[in-house]
Protein backbone atom coordinates (compact mmCIF):
# COMPACT_ATOMS: atom_id res chain seq x y z
CA UNK A 1 0.00 0.00 0.00
CA UNK A 2 1.49 3.50 -1.02
CA UNK A 3 0.03 5.64 1.79
CA UNK A 4 -3.24 7.55 2.60
CA UNK A 5 -2.67 11.34 1.63
CA UNK A 6 -4.82 13.79 3.96
CA UNK A 7 -5.14 17.37 3.20
CA UNK A 8 -4.94 19.87 6.21
CA UNK A 9 -6.67 23.34 6.26
CA UNK A 10 -5.44 26.03 7.18
CA UNK A 11 -5.99 29.84 7.07
CA UNK A 12 -4.08 32.50 8.07
CA UNK A 13 -1.54 30.32 9.31
CA UNK A 14 -3.51 28.56 11.72
CA UNK A 15 -4.47 24.56 10.74
CA UNK A 16 -8.73 24.49 11.10
CA UNK A 17 -9.88 21.55 12.79
CA UNK A 18 -11.35 19.86 10.06
CA UNK A 19 -7.44 19.28 9.67
CA UNK A 20 -7.76 17.31 12.81
CA UNK A 21 -10.63 15.54 11.42
CA UNK A 22 -9.45 14.45 7.87
CA UNK A 23 -6.37 13.02 9.48
CA UNK A 24 -8.10 10.98 12.25
CA UNK A 25 -9.98 9.71 8.97
CA UNK A 26 -6.94 8.79 6.88
CA UNK A 27 -5.07 7.33 10.27
CA UNK A 28 -8.42 4.95 10.70
CA UNK A 29 -8.35 3.55 6.50
CA UNK A 30 -4.68 3.27 6.79
CA UNK A 31 -4.77 1.08 10.16
CA UNK A 32 -7.61 -0.84 7.89
CA UNK A 33 -4.95 -1.00 5.24
CA UNK A 34 -1.73 -1.56 6.52
CA UNK A 35 -0.16 1.71 5.15
CA UNK A 36 1.15 4.92 6.16
CA UNK A 37 -0.63 8.44 6.72
CA UNK A 38 1.07 11.70 5.03
CA UNK A 39 -0.34 15.06 5.52
CA UNK A 40 -0.09 17.69 3.31
CA UNK A 41 0.04 21.40 4.76
CA UNK A 42 -0.26 24.59 2.40
CA UNK A 43 -0.28 27.84 3.51
CA UNK A 44 1.47 31.39 4.37
CA UNK A 45 4.84 30.95 6.09
CA UNK A 46 4.71 30.02 9.85
CA UNK A 47 2.57 26.51 9.10
CA UNK A 48 5.16 24.28 10.32
CA UNK A 49 4.43 24.77 13.98
CA UNK A 50 0.43 23.95 13.49
CA UNK A 51 1.03 21.09 11.47
CA UNK A 52 3.84 19.68 13.57
CA UNK A 53 -0.11 18.76 15.54
CA UNK A 54 -1.03 16.76 13.40
CA UNK A 55 1.23 13.82 14.48
CA UNK A 56 -0.90 13.59 17.70
CA UNK A 57 -3.92 12.35 15.27
CA UNK A 58 -2.16 9.74 13.40
CA UNK A 59 0.16 11.40 10.47
CA UNK A 60 3.36 9.15 10.14
CA UNK A 61 4.33 12.45 8.04
CA UNK A 62 3.50 15.94 7.96
CA UNK A 63 4.19 17.65 4.75
CA UNK A 64 4.23 21.67 4.79
CA UNK A 65 4.58 23.80 1.93
CA UNK A 66 4.90 27.41 2.56
CA UNK A 67 5.16 30.53 0.20
CA UNK A 68 4.25 34.03 0.02
CA UNK A 69 2.16 32.55 -3.14
CA UNK A 70 -0.12 30.73 -0.77
CA UNK A 71 -1.17 32.94 1.72
CA UNK A 72 -4.36 32.61 0.48
CA UNK A 73 -5.86 29.48 -1.84
CA UNK A 74 -4.56 29.10 -4.97
CA UNK A 75 -6.72 26.86 -7.04
CA UNK A 76 -4.59 26.06 -9.42
CA UNK A 77 -1.03 25.97 -7.09
CA UNK A 78 -2.45 24.04 -4.97
CA UNK A 79 -3.99 21.74 -7.42
CA UNK A 80 -0.58 21.35 -9.17
CA UNK A 81 1.58 20.91 -5.70
CA UNK A 82 -0.73 17.86 -4.47
CA UNK A 83 -1.00 16.50 -7.54
CA UNK A 84 2.92 16.25 -8.15
CA UNK A 85 2.87 14.85 -4.30
CA UNK A 86 1.07 11.98 -5.50
CA UNK A 87 2.25 11.09 -8.34
CA UNK A 88 5.90 11.25 -6.56
CA UNK A 89 4.79 9.81 -3.06
CA UNK A 90 1.52 7.23 -4.91
CA UNK A 91 -0.97 7.14 -2.88
CA UNK A 92 -4.40 4.60 -2.62
CA UNK A 93 -6.66 7.16 -1.18
CA UNK A 94 -6.79 11.37 -0.98
CA UNK A 95 -8.86 12.77 1.27
CA UNK A 96 -10.00 15.96 1.77
CA UNK A 97 -12.74 18.12 3.71
CA UNK A 98 -15.85 18.93 2.69
CA UNK A 99 -15.20 22.51 3.10
CA UNK A 100 -15.57 25.59 0.30
CA UNK A 101 -11.81 24.84 -0.33
CA UNK A 102 -11.40 21.18 -0.16
CA UNK A 103 -14.62 20.99 -2.62
CA UNK A 104 -13.23 23.35 -4.95
CA UNK A 105 -9.99 21.56 -4.68
CA UNK A 106 -10.56 18.04 -4.68
CA UNK A 107 -12.24 17.56 -7.54
CA UNK A 108 -9.55 19.50 -10.02
CA UNK A 109 -7.05 17.38 -7.99
CA UNK A 110 -9.31 13.95 -9.55
CA UNK A 111 -9.82 15.46 -12.75
CA UNK A 112 -6.34 16.05 -13.30
CA UNK A 113 -5.34 12.83 -12.18
CA UNK A 114 -7.97 11.27 -14.16
CA UNK A 115 -9.88 9.09 -11.54
CA UNK A 116 -13.18 9.87 -10.24
CA UNK A 117 -13.57 11.98 -6.79
CA UNK A 118 -16.30 11.78 -4.23
CA UNK A 119 -18.01 14.39 -1.54
CA UNK A 120 -19.42 14.71 1.52
CA UNK A 121 -17.95 11.07 2.27
CA UNK A 122 -19.86 10.24 5.99
CA UNK A 123 -18.77 6.93 6.02
CA UNK A 124 -15.00 5.12 5.16
CA UNK A 125 -13.99 1.97 5.16
CA UNK A 126 -11.20 -0.35 3.40
CA UNK A 127 -12.10 -3.65 2.39
CA UNK A 128 -10.18 -6.11 0.25
CA UNK A 129 -7.64 -3.15 -1.15
CA UNK A 130 -10.60 -1.01 -2.33
CA UNK A 131 -11.63 2.26 -0.20
CA UNK A 132 -15.62 1.95 0.52
CA UNK A 133 -17.10 4.80 0.63
CA UNK A 134 -20.40 6.00 2.03
CA UNK A 135 -22.29 9.11 1.27
CA UNK A 136 -25.47 11.04 1.01
CA UNK A 137 -27.32 10.94 -2.33
CA UNK A 138 -30.45 13.41 -2.73
CA UNK A 139 -30.00 15.47 -0.02
CA UNK A 140 -29.56 12.92 1.85
CA UNK A 141 -32.94 10.88 1.05
CA UNK A 142 -30.55 7.94 0.35
CA UNK A 143 -27.09 6.62 0.99
CA UNK A 144 -24.81 5.10 -1.56
CA UNK A 145 -21.79 3.24 -0.68
CA UNK A 146 -19.21 2.66 -3.21
CA UNK A 147 -16.49 0.54 -2.87
CA UNK A 148 -13.57 2.27 -5.30
CA UNK A 149 -11.22 0.68 -7.15
CA UNK A 150 -9.49 3.47 -8.88
CA UNK A 151 -6.35 4.71 -7.47
CA UNK A 152 -6.18 7.06 -5.72
CA UNK A 153 -9.85 7.55 -4.14
CA UNK A 154 -10.35 10.84 -3.90
CA UNK A 155 -12.92 12.12 -1.62
CA UNK A 156 -13.48 14.93 0.46
CA UNK A 157 -15.23 14.05 4.30
CA UNK A 158 -18.02 15.91 5.74
CA UNK A 159 -16.70 18.41 8.37
CA UNK A 160 -18.18 17.16 12.13
CA UNK A 161 -18.58 13.19 11.20
CA UNK A 162 -15.17 11.78 11.84
CA UNK A 163 -14.38 13.18 15.24
CA UNK A 164 -11.17 14.02 15.80
CA UNK A 165 -9.27 11.52 17.83
CA UNK A 166 -5.51 11.28 19.08
CA UNK A 167 -3.80 8.31 17.71
CA UNK A 168 -0.61 10.06 18.36
CA UNK A 169 2.34 9.08 15.53
CA UNK A 170 5.65 10.29 15.20
CA UNK A 171 4.80 13.18 12.67
CA UNK A 172 8.36 14.31 11.49
CA UNK A 173 7.34 17.60 9.82
CA UNK A 174 9.19 17.91 6.24
CA UNK A 175 9.27 20.97 4.09
CA UNK A 176 7.69 20.46 0.85
CA UNK A 177 8.83 21.97 -2.47
CA UNK A 178 6.33 24.43 -3.88
CA UNK A 179 8.05 26.89 -5.59
CA UNK A 180 5.95 27.11 -9.10
CA UNK A 181 8.68 29.00 -10.78
CA UNK A 182 7.02 31.37 -13.28
CA UNK A 183 3.76 30.08 -13.29
CA UNK A 184 0.89 31.85 -14.32
CA UNK A 185 -2.33 31.29 -12.97
CA UNK A 186 -5.64 32.10 -14.40
CA UNK A 187 -7.46 32.41 -11.40
CA UNK A 188 -6.34 34.32 -8.83
CA UNK A 189 -8.08 35.22 -5.55
CA UNK A 190 -7.61 38.92 -4.65
CA UNK A 191 -9.32 39.63 -1.98
CA UNK A 192 -11.19 37.66 1.04
CA UNK A 193 -14.15 39.35 2.38
CA UNK A 194 -16.31 39.68 5.66
CA UNK A 195 -15.86 37.84 8.40
CA UNK A 196 -13.84 34.85 7.07
CA UNK A 197 -12.43 33.08 9.75
CA UNK A 198 -14.03 34.96 12.57
CA UNK A 199 -17.51 33.54 12.24
CA UNK A 200 -18.28 30.03 13.01
CA UNK A 201 -19.84 28.33 9.90
CA UNK A 202 -23.11 26.43 9.96
CA UNK A 203 -21.23 23.67 8.33
CA UNK A 204 -18.76 23.26 11.13
CA UNK A 205 -19.77 24.59 14.34
CA UNK A 206 -20.79 21.91 16.78
CA UNK A 207 -24.30 23.51 17.75
CA UNK A 208 -26.35 25.46 14.77
CA UNK A 209 -29.46 27.58 16.08
CA UNK A 210 -31.75 27.90 12.79
CA UNK A 211 -34.41 30.30 12.42
CA UNK A 212 -37.21 30.48 10.13
CA UNK A 213 -39.98 32.65 9.11
CA UNK A 214 -41.00 31.94 12.51
CA UNK A 215 -39.19 34.61 13.47
CA UNK A 216 -41.06 37.25 11.88
CA UNK A 217 -38.36 40.18 11.26
CA UNK A 218 -34.90 40.02 10.78
CA UNK A 219 -34.64 41.98 13.85
CA UNK A 220 -35.31 38.79 15.59
CA UNK A 221 -32.48 36.97 14.44
CA UNK A 222 -30.48 38.99 17.60
CA UNK A 223 -32.63 36.32 19.78
CA UNK A 224 -30.96 33.61 18.58
CA UNK A 225 -27.48 35.49 18.13
CA UNK A 226 -28.06 35.60 21.68
CA UNK A 227 -28.58 31.73 22.75
CA UNK A 228 -25.61 31.09 20.03
CA UNK A 229 -23.25 33.81 22.11
CA UNK A 230 -24.81 31.92 25.65
CA UNK A 231 -23.03 28.90 24.18
CA UNK A 232 -19.81 30.22 24.24
CA UNK A 233 -18.64 30.55 20.94
CA UNK A 234 -19.34 27.00 19.34
CA UNK A 235 -22.66 28.07 18.16
CA UNK A 236 -23.50 29.06 14.87
CA UNK A 237 -26.52 30.50 13.45
CA UNK A 238 -28.31 29.03 10.47
CA UNK A 239 -31.97 30.02 8.50
CA UNK A 240 -34.75 28.77 6.57
CA UNK A 241 -35.08 29.30 2.49
CA UNK A 242 -37.94 31.45 3.31
CA UNK A 243 -36.01 33.88 5.47
CA UNK A 244 -32.68 33.72 2.67
CA UNK A 245 -35.49 34.36 -0.23
CA UNK A 246 -36.71 37.48 2.37
CA UNK A 247 -33.45 38.83 2.46
CA UNK A 248 -33.27 38.43 6.15
CA UNK A 249 -29.95 35.85 6.26
CA UNK A 250 -27.43 35.94 3.75
CA UNK A 251 -27.22 32.79 1.34
CA UNK A 252 -24.36 31.49 3.44
CA UNK A 253 -26.63 30.58 6.31
CA UNK A 254 -28.92 28.88 4.30
CA UNK A 255 -29.45 25.05 5.77
CA UNK A 256 -31.18 22.64 3.00
CA UNK A 257 -31.24 21.07 -0.37
CA UNK A 258 -30.28 24.36 -1.82
CA UNK A 259 -28.50 25.51 1.01
CA UNK A 260 -25.41 23.76 3.17
CA UNK A 261 -25.89 20.45 5.03
CA UNK A 262 -25.29 20.04 8.43
CA UNK A 263 -24.33 17.35 10.57
CA UNK A 264 -23.71 19.28 14.18
CA UNK A 265 -24.14 17.33 17.42
CA UNK A 266 -27.37 19.89 18.30
CA UNK A 267 -29.46 21.42 16.12
CA UNK A 268 -31.97 23.62 17.17
CA UNK A 269 -34.90 24.63 14.59
CA UNK A 270 -36.58 27.63 16.00
CA UNK A 271 -40.06 28.85 14.17
CA UNK A 272 -39.26 26.39 11.06
CA UNK A 273 -42.03 24.14 9.92
CA UNK A 274 -39.61 21.45 8.53
CA UNK A 275 -40.32 21.52 4.82
CA UNK A 276 -38.31 18.31 3.41
CA UNK A 277 -36.07 20.95 1.55
CA UNK A 278 -35.03 21.92 4.77
CA UNK A 279 -35.11 18.20 6.59
CA UNK A 280 -32.72 17.15 3.67
CA UNK A 281 -30.13 20.00 4.94
CA UNK A 282 -30.21 19.10 8.75
CA UNK A 283 -31.31 15.63 9.14
CA UNK A 284 -27.88 14.09 9.78
CA UNK A 285 -27.70 16.18 12.95
CA UNK A 286 -26.81 14.01 16.12
CA UNK A 287 -29.63 15.31 18.21
CA UNK A 288 -32.12 17.78 16.79
CA UNK A 289 -34.63 20.32 19.41
CA UNK A 290 -37.83 21.99 17.59
CA UNK A 291 -39.28 25.08 18.89
CA UNK A 292 -42.49 25.49 17.21
CA UNK A 293 -45.96 26.94 17.99
CA UNK A 294 -48.17 24.22 15.58
CA UNK A 295 -47.50 20.86 17.60
CA UNK A 296 -48.30 19.26 13.70
CA UNK A 297 -45.34 21.19 12.65
CA UNK A 298 -43.42 18.17 10.71
CA UNK A 299 -40.04 19.39 12.55
CA UNK A 300 -41.12 17.65 15.51
CA UNK A 301 -41.08 13.85 13.61
CA UNK A 302 -37.46 14.47 12.97
CA UNK A 303 -37.01 16.25 16.33
CA UNK A 304 -35.30 14.22 19.14
CA UNK A 305 -36.96 17.02 21.53
CA UNK A 306 -39.50 19.51 21.38
CA UNK A 307 -40.79 22.57 23.08
CA UNK A 308 -44.05 23.54 21.87
CA UNK A 309 -45.05 27.30 22.11
CA UNK A 310 -44.09 30.85 21.40
CA UNK A 311 -40.54 31.37 20.49
CA UNK A 312 -40.65 34.82 21.52
CA UNK A 313 -41.22 33.48 25.23
CA UNK A 314 -39.07 30.70 24.65
CA UNK A 315 -35.99 31.73 23.28
CA UNK A 316 -35.27 34.52 25.96
CA UNK A 317 -35.65 32.07 28.84
CA UNK A 318 -33.66 29.28 26.98
CA UNK A 319 -30.70 32.11 26.85
CA UNK A 320 -31.02 32.44 30.51
CA UNK A 321 -31.15 29.28 31.70
CA UNK A 322 -27.93 28.32 29.25
CA UNK A 323 -25.83 31.16 30.56
CA UNK A 324 -26.82 29.86 33.84
CA UNK A 325 -25.23 26.39 32.66
CA UNK A 326 -22.12 27.50 31.36
CA UNK A 327 -21.58 29.88 33.88
CA UNK B 1 -19.56 36.88 -25.69
CA UNK B 2 -20.59 33.52 -25.97
CA UNK B 3 -21.33 31.71 -23.05
CA UNK B 4 -21.85 27.33 -22.51
CA UNK B 5 -24.32 26.51 -19.83
CA UNK B 6 -23.95 23.18 -18.75
CA UNK B 7 -27.82 21.49 -17.07
CA UNK B 8 -28.92 18.30 -16.07
CA UNK B 9 -32.23 16.83 -15.40
CA UNK B 10 -33.30 15.60 -11.70
CA UNK B 11 -35.69 14.66 -9.39
CA UNK B 12 -37.84 17.57 -7.93
CA UNK B 13 -36.72 18.71 -4.86
CA UNK B 14 -39.95 17.46 -3.47
CA UNK B 15 -39.86 14.31 -4.29
CA UNK B 16 -40.17 11.03 -2.50
CA UNK B 17 -37.21 9.02 -3.50
CA UNK B 18 -37.60 5.38 -3.88
CA UNK B 19 -35.08 2.95 -4.23
CA UNK B 20 -35.34 0.49 -7.65
CA UNK B 21 -35.02 -2.68 -7.49
CA UNK B 22 -31.63 -3.37 -8.49
CA UNK B 23 -30.59 -1.80 -5.42
CA UNK B 24 -28.29 0.84 -7.32
CA UNK B 25 -30.90 3.51 -8.97
CA UNK B 26 -33.63 5.61 -7.70
CA UNK B 27 -37.54 4.28 -8.87
CA UNK B 28 -38.61 6.79 -11.42
CA UNK B 29 -42.06 6.29 -11.45
CA UNK B 30 -44.15 8.79 -9.88
CA UNK B 31 -40.99 11.23 -9.99
CA UNK B 32 -41.15 14.61 -11.48
CA UNK B 33 -38.50 15.91 -13.14
CA UNK B 34 -36.82 19.04 -13.35
CA UNK B 35 -34.14 21.57 -14.17
CA UNK B 36 -31.26 20.75 -11.44
CA UNK B 37 -32.15 24.18 -9.32
CA UNK B 38 -28.37 25.23 -9.44
CA UNK B 39 -28.38 24.89 -13.25
CA UNK B 40 -31.40 27.16 -13.44
CA UNK B 41 -28.78 30.28 -11.61
CA UNK B 42 -26.61 29.32 -14.24
CA UNK B 43 -28.87 30.47 -16.78
CA UNK B 44 -30.09 32.99 -15.27
CA UNK B 45 -26.52 34.01 -15.03
CA UNK B 46 -25.90 33.84 -18.43
CA UNK B 47 -29.10 35.27 -20.00
CA UNK B 48 -28.39 38.39 -17.23
CA UNK B 49 -24.99 38.42 -18.69
CA UNK B 50 -25.82 38.79 -22.54
CA UNK B 51 -28.81 41.07 -21.57
CA UNK B 52 -26.25 43.27 -19.97
CA UNK B 53 -23.79 43.44 -23.09
CA UNK B 54 -26.52 43.55 -25.59
CA UNK B 55 -25.41 40.59 -27.43
CA UNK B 56 -23.90 37.24 -27.23
CA UNK B 57 -25.25 33.50 -27.59
CA UNK B 58 -26.48 31.35 -24.73
CA UNK B 59 -25.98 27.74 -25.46
CA UNK B 60 -27.29 25.00 -23.41
CA UNK B 61 -25.49 21.75 -23.11
CA UNK B 62 -26.62 18.25 -21.26
CA UNK B 63 -25.82 14.59 -21.32
CA UNK B 64 -28.36 12.17 -20.76
CA UNK B 65 -31.29 10.19 -21.91
CA UNK B 66 -34.00 11.45 -23.99
CA UNK B 67 -35.90 12.67 -21.51
CA UNK B 68 -33.50 15.65 -21.27
CA UNK B 69 -34.76 17.39 -24.10
CA UNK B 70 -37.22 18.53 -22.13
CA UNK B 71 -35.47 19.71 -19.59
CA UNK B 72 -32.88 21.72 -22.50
CA UNK B 73 -36.90 23.24 -23.56
CA UNK B 74 -37.20 24.40 -20.11
CA UNK B 75 -33.63 26.59 -20.55
CA UNK B 76 -34.95 27.60 -24.15
CA UNK B 77 -37.63 28.87 -22.94
CA UNK B 78 -36.10 31.01 -19.95
CA UNK B 79 -34.25 32.70 -23.03
CA UNK B 80 -31.10 30.60 -23.93
CA UNK B 81 -30.49 30.29 -27.66
CA UNK B 82 -29.68 26.98 -28.59
CA UNK B 83 -29.39 23.70 -26.90
CA UNK B 84 -27.82 20.36 -27.60
CA UNK B 85 -28.68 17.32 -26.13
CA UNK B 86 -25.32 14.73 -26.56
CA UNK B 87 -27.49 11.51 -25.77
CA UNK B 88 -26.70 8.62 -23.77
CA UNK B 89 -28.84 5.10 -22.90
CA UNK B 90 -28.11 7.21 -19.08
CA UNK B 91 -27.19 10.24 -17.21
CA UNK B 92 -23.66 9.76 -16.09
CA UNK B 93 -22.11 11.56 -12.64
CA UNK B 94 -18.68 12.50 -11.96
CA UNK B 95 -15.48 12.71 -14.39
CA UNK B 96 -17.84 10.41 -16.73
CA UNK B 97 -20.15 13.36 -17.46
CA UNK B 98 -17.16 15.67 -17.40
CA UNK B 99 -15.23 13.93 -20.51
CA UNK B 100 -18.26 13.70 -22.27
CA UNK B 101 -18.89 17.71 -21.90
CA UNK B 102 -15.64 18.84 -22.29
CA UNK B 103 -14.97 16.99 -25.69
CA UNK B 104 -18.50 18.76 -26.50
CA UNK B 105 -16.94 22.09 -25.29
CA UNK B 106 -13.57 21.81 -26.71
CA UNK B 107 -14.72 21.77 -30.57
CA UNK B 108 -16.96 25.00 -29.50
CA UNK B 109 -16.23 28.68 -29.37
CA UNK B 110 -16.77 29.96 -26.30
CA UNK B 111 -16.02 32.98 -23.89
CA UNK B 112 -17.98 31.43 -20.42
CA UNK B 113 -19.15 28.23 -19.49
CA UNK B 114 -21.02 28.09 -16.72
CA UNK B 115 -22.96 25.35 -14.31
CA UNK B 116 -24.77 25.15 -11.19
CA UNK B 117 -22.98 24.46 -8.17
CA UNK B 118 -23.86 21.19 -7.72
CA UNK B 119 -26.75 18.69 -9.23
CA UNK B 120 -29.25 18.02 -6.65
CA UNK B 121 -29.41 14.00 -7.51
CA UNK B 122 -25.76 12.79 -7.06
CA UNK B 123 -24.78 15.59 -5.03
CA UNK B 124 -21.14 15.86 -5.96
CA UNK B 125 -20.12 18.96 -7.10
CA UNK B 126 -17.45 17.96 -9.10
CA UNK B 127 -18.37 18.42 -13.09
CA UNK B 128 -17.95 22.08 -13.34
CA UNK B 129 -14.41 21.64 -11.84
CA UNK B 130 -13.51 18.48 -14.23
CA UNK B 131 -14.76 20.31 -17.10
CA UNK B 132 -12.54 22.99 -16.72
CA UNK B 133 -9.46 21.14 -15.63
CA UNK B 134 -9.89 18.83 -19.20
CA UNK B 135 -10.14 21.68 -20.47
CA UNK B 136 -7.19 23.36 -19.33
CA UNK B 137 -9.24 26.72 -18.33
CA UNK B 138 -9.47 28.22 -15.10
CA UNK B 139 -12.46 27.79 -12.98
CA UNK B 140 -14.24 28.76 -9.68
CA UNK B 141 -16.82 27.25 -7.99
CA UNK B 142 -19.53 28.74 -5.45
CA UNK B 143 -19.77 31.59 -7.38
CA UNK B 144 -22.54 34.15 -5.93
CA UNK B 145 -22.07 36.74 -8.12
CA UNK B 146 -19.74 38.10 -11.29
CA UNK B 147 -18.79 40.80 -13.53
CA UNK B 148 -17.23 40.63 -16.61
CA UNK B 149 -14.93 42.65 -17.89
CA UNK B 150 -11.91 43.51 -20.95
CA UNK B 151 -11.95 39.37 -20.91
CA UNK B 152 -11.78 39.21 -17.25
CA UNK B 153 -13.99 38.17 -14.59
CA UNK B 154 -14.58 39.09 -11.47
CA UNK B 155 -16.50 36.23 -9.43
CA UNK B 156 -17.90 36.33 -5.69
CA UNK B 157 -17.69 32.76 -3.97
CA UNK B 158 -19.23 31.77 -1.06
CA UNK B 159 -16.32 30.43 1.71
CA UNK B 160 -16.98 29.67 5.81
CA UNK B 161 -18.19 32.82 7.14
CA UNK B 162 -17.40 35.22 4.16
CA UNK B 163 -16.50 35.63 0.67
CA UNK B 164 -13.49 35.44 -2.00
CA UNK B 165 -13.01 37.44 -4.66
CA UNK B 166 -11.56 35.98 -8.07
CA UNK B 167 -10.25 36.79 -10.78
CA UNK B 168 -10.45 34.72 -13.99
CA UNK B 169 -9.33 35.10 -17.34
CA UNK B 170 -11.11 34.44 -19.89
CA UNK B 171 -12.34 31.74 -21.48
CA UNK B 172 -13.02 30.04 -17.86
CA UNK B 173 -15.79 28.14 -16.19
CA UNK B 174 -17.66 29.28 -13.30
CA UNK B 175 -19.43 27.01 -10.50
CA UNK B 176 -22.77 29.13 -9.88
CA UNK B 177 -25.14 29.09 -6.36
CA UNK B 178 -27.52 30.80 -5.09
CA UNK B 179 -27.39 34.46 -4.98
CA UNK B 180 -27.30 37.44 -7.71
CA UNK B 181 -29.34 35.26 -10.11
CA UNK B 182 -32.69 34.65 -9.15
CA UNK B 183 -34.21 33.00 -12.12
CA UNK B 184 -36.99 34.02 -14.07
CA UNK B 185 -39.67 32.03 -14.83
CA UNK B 186 -40.44 30.99 -18.79
CA UNK B 187 -43.27 33.42 -19.88
CA UNK B 188 -45.75 31.71 -22.15
CA UNK B 189 -44.06 33.82 -25.35
CA UNK B 190 -40.64 31.82 -24.32
CA UNK B 191 -42.26 28.90 -24.42
CA UNK B 192 -43.32 29.22 -27.61
CA UNK B 193 -40.49 30.67 -29.04
CA UNK B 194 -38.75 27.93 -27.19
CA UNK B 195 -40.46 25.56 -29.96
CA UNK B 196 -38.52 26.73 -32.71
CA UNK B 197 -35.33 26.94 -31.22
CA UNK B 198 -32.25 24.43 -32.61
CA UNK B 199 -32.31 21.76 -30.63
CA UNK B 200 -29.29 19.44 -31.89
CA UNK B 201 -28.83 15.91 -30.66
CA UNK B 202 -25.76 13.75 -30.94
CA UNK B 203 -24.89 10.61 -29.74
CA UNK B 204 -21.97 10.75 -26.65
CA UNK B 205 -20.24 7.84 -25.63
CA UNK B 206 -20.35 7.63 -21.90
CA UNK B 207 -17.54 5.51 -19.93
CA UNK B 208 -18.91 2.71 -17.48
CA UNK B 209 -19.14 4.44 -13.96
CA UNK B 210 -15.86 3.36 -12.00
CA UNK B 211 -17.95 1.97 -9.33
CA UNK B 212 -21.89 1.67 -8.59
CA UNK B 213 -23.10 2.84 -5.42
CA UNK B 214 -25.26 0.16 -3.57
CA UNK B 215 -28.40 2.68 -2.22
CA UNK B 216 -30.05 2.66 1.17
CA UNK B 217 -32.12 4.67 3.11
CA UNK B 218 -30.81 6.60 6.14
CA UNK B 219 -32.31 5.72 9.56
CA UNK B 220 -35.37 6.61 10.54
CA UNK B 221 -35.69 9.58 12.65
CA UNK B 222 -37.75 8.72 15.43
CA UNK B 223 -40.14 11.42 16.40
CA UNK B 224 -38.80 12.51 19.72
CA UNK B 225 -40.50 13.27 22.83
CA UNK B 226 -42.67 16.60 23.30
CA UNK B 227 -40.47 18.22 26.48
CA UNK B 228 -43.35 20.48 27.33
CA UNK B 229 -45.10 23.92 26.35
CA UNK B 230 -44.06 27.25 26.50
CA UNK B 231 -40.93 28.65 28.32
CA UNK B 232 -41.61 26.57 31.20
CA UNK B 233 -40.33 23.38 29.47
CA UNK B 234 -36.91 24.89 29.10
CA UNK B 235 -34.91 23.17 32.16
CA UNK B 236 -36.44 20.06 31.57
CA UNK B 237 -34.85 20.50 27.81
CA UNK B 238 -31.89 21.20 29.06
CA UNK B 239 -31.88 18.79 31.58
CA UNK B 240 -32.14 16.36 29.03
CA UNK B 241 -29.63 17.73 26.55
CA UNK B 242 -26.90 17.82 29.40
CA UNK B 243 -27.81 14.03 30.93
CA UNK B 244 -29.34 11.90 28.32
CA UNK B 245 -28.05 13.33 25.04
CA UNK B 246 -24.89 14.72 26.49
CA UNK B 247 -24.59 17.16 24.16
CA UNK B 248 -24.07 20.33 26.21
C1 LIG C 1 -36.28 23.95 -5.25
C2 LIG C 1 -36.49 24.25 -3.79
C3 LIG C 1 -35.40 24.23 -2.94
C4 LIG C 1 -35.56 24.53 -1.57
N1 LIG C 1 -34.45 24.50 -0.76
C5 LIG C 1 -34.62 24.79 0.55
C6 LIG C 1 -33.49 24.78 1.45
O1 LIG C 1 -32.35 24.55 1.05
N2 LIG C 1 -33.71 25.07 2.75
C7 LIG C 1 -34.95 25.37 3.26
O2 LIG C 1 -35.07 25.62 4.47
N3 LIG C 1 -36.02 25.39 2.43
C8 LIG C 1 -35.88 25.12 1.10
N4 LIG C 1 -36.97 25.19 0.29
C9 LIG C 1 -38.21 25.82 0.82
C10 LIG C 1 -39.07 24.92 1.65
O3 LIG C 1 -39.93 24.21 0.80
C11 LIG C 1 -39.91 25.77 2.65
O4 LIG C 1 -40.64 26.73 1.94
C12 LIG C 1 -39.07 26.49 3.69
O5 LIG C 1 -38.15 25.63 4.30
C13 LIG C 1 -39.99 27.06 4.76
O6 LIG C 1 -39.27 27.85 5.67
P1 LIG C 1 -39.78 28.07 7.15
O7 LIG C 1 -39.93 26.77 7.82
O8 LIG C 1 -38.88 29.08 7.76
O9 LIG C 1 -41.20 28.82 6.94
P2 LIG C 1 -42.66 28.29 7.14
O10 LIG C 1 -42.91 27.04 6.41
O11 LIG C 1 -43.52 29.46 6.89
O12 LIG C 1 -42.69 27.91 8.67
C14 LIG C 1 -42.68 28.82 9.73
C15 LIG C 1 -42.90 28.01 11.00
O13 LIG C 1 -42.77 28.89 12.12
C16 LIG C 1 -43.75 28.55 13.08
N5 LIG C 1 -43.99 29.76 13.87
C17 LIG C 1 -44.55 30.91 13.47
N6 LIG C 1 -44.58 31.81 14.47
C18 LIG C 1 -44.03 31.21 15.56
C19 LIG C 1 -43.80 31.61 16.89
N7 LIG C 1 -44.10 32.82 17.33
N8 LIG C 1 -43.23 30.71 17.72
C20 LIG C 1 -42.90 29.48 17.31
N9 LIG C 1 -43.10 29.04 16.05
C21 LIG C 1 -43.66 29.90 15.18
C22 LIG C 1 -44.94 28.08 12.29
O14 LIG C 1 -45.75 27.22 13.07
C23 LIG C 1 -44.28 27.35 11.12
O15 LIG C 1 -44.11 25.99 11.41
C24 LIG C 1 -36.84 24.87 -1.07
C25 LIG C 1 -37.95 24.87 -1.92
C26 LIG C 1 -37.78 24.56 -3.27
C27 LIG C 1 -38.99 24.56 -4.15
Amino acid sequence: MAGIFAFAESRDGELRKVAQEVVTAARKLADAAGTEVHAVALGGSGLSGAAGELGKYGADKVFVGESGAFDRYSPEGFTTVIVNFIKEHGCDAALFPATALGKDLAPRVAARLGVDYLSDATGLDAEGGAVSVTRPRYAGKVFGKVAVSQKPAVISIRPNVFQAAESPKAGAVESLDVDLGSADFGAVVTEIKAAAGEKLDVSEAPIVISGGRGLQDPANFKLLEELAEAFGGRAAVGASRAVVDAGWRPHGDQVGQTGKTVAPTLYIAVGISGAIQHLAGMRTSRYIVAINKDPEAPIFKVADYGIVGDLFQILPRMTEEVKKLMA
Amino acid sequence: MKSIVCVKRVPDTEARIRIAGDGSSIDPSGVKFVLNPYDEFAVEAALKHKEAAGQGEVTVISVGDASSAETLRTALAMGADAAVLLKADRTPEGLAAAKVLAAEIEGREYDLVLFGMKAIDDDLQAVGPMVAELLGIPVVSAVTEFSVDNGKVTAHREIEGGAEVVELRMPCALTITKGAYEPRYASLKGIMAAKKKPLEEKPASVDAPAAQATLSYPPERQAGRIVGEGPDAVPELLRLLRTEAKVI
